[in-house]
């Protein structure tokens, strides 16, 4: 079976959700739940760190998809941090650059939001 | 005729993809495929057993489907069988991925994938069995 996991840290207002290991068709759910709960708590501004990400199929690329449009109607982003180059390949392969916020540290993706916010 | 042949038989649950994943690196890296081949054969094919899974069975566990590789000269062929619902061509569009965001779709770009991971994707329906092919040559990026 798939090994994957994912836990919750926070920075100020913005969630940051660490993924580990391997999401496929099997998996995808469990990235699924970890999302709806950041939209029961109410938090909009998502971030997911990548770095322990070791493979993506299209089910988990599904997951950004369905979220990423009702997250930013309430204010809200999913931006996405720190991808190993060969999951990095299988998004720009599918043209996800063009509609994510993708970037290559947290760090960036947290001033990100701090910029959004002042604005 | 094939170099080598492979086969694997699986049941149509999820829980069973990085098996599938495992087989096909270990073959396609066997074949000396560089590692970047091997990886984009490795998900596609991880793709077609998904959407055999999802579609051809309706996630109905209990089915089996069988996953060969073979090895020629000049390539590697993933063959997929499974004696779920028929694929309709007809009907498929390539997807939009804006289109998608807008809609809140999570999936239906499987089918794409694959078709850009490898350079040749074939279908075909005959006596109640799906069969697609999975074609990567040795000499293509």
């Amino acid at each position: 079976m798939s090994d994957f996991s994912v836990s919750f840290r926070s920075n100020g207002d913005v969630r940051i959700l660490d993924l580990n290991g391997e999401l496929d068709a099997h998996t995808a759910s469990e990235l699924e739940s970890a999302i709806e709960k950041c939209r029961e708590e109410g938090s909009v501004q998502i971030i997911v760190n990548g770095k322990q990400l070791v493979y993506i199929s299209s089910a988990g690329l599904g997951v950004f998809m369905a979220f990423i449009e009702e997250l930013r109607e309430r204010g809200g982003d999913i931006k996405i941090a720190s991808l190993r180059p060969k999951v990095y390949n299988v998004f720009d392969l599918l043209g996800f650059p063009m509609l994510f916020d993708i970037t290559d540290t947290e760090e960036e993706a947290v001033s990100r939001f701090s910029t959004t916010v002042s604005d | 005729m094939s170099l080598t042949e492979h086969s694997l038989l699986i049941r149509s649950t999820t829980d069973n993809l990085d098996k599938v994943r495992a087989f096909v690196e270990k073959h396609a890296a066997a074949a000396s495929f560089p590692p970047a081949a091997v990886e984009n054969v490795k998900m596609a094919v991880d793709e077609a057993c998904a959407n055999v899974i999802e579609h051809a069975y309706g996630n109905e566990t209990g089915h089996v489907i069988e996953i060969s590789i073979l090895t020629f000269d000049d390539r590697l062929v993933v063959r997929l069988r499974d004696q779920g619902k028929k694929f309709d061509q007809t009907t498929y569009e390539e997807p939009d991925l804006a289109t998608f965001v807008r809609q809140k779709k999570s999936g239906g770009f499987g089918v794409h994938l694959m078709r850009k991971l490898m350079d040749e994707v074939e279908y075909r329906h005959l006596d109640g069995q799906n069969e697609t092919l999975l074609i990567k040559y040795r000499d293509a990026s």
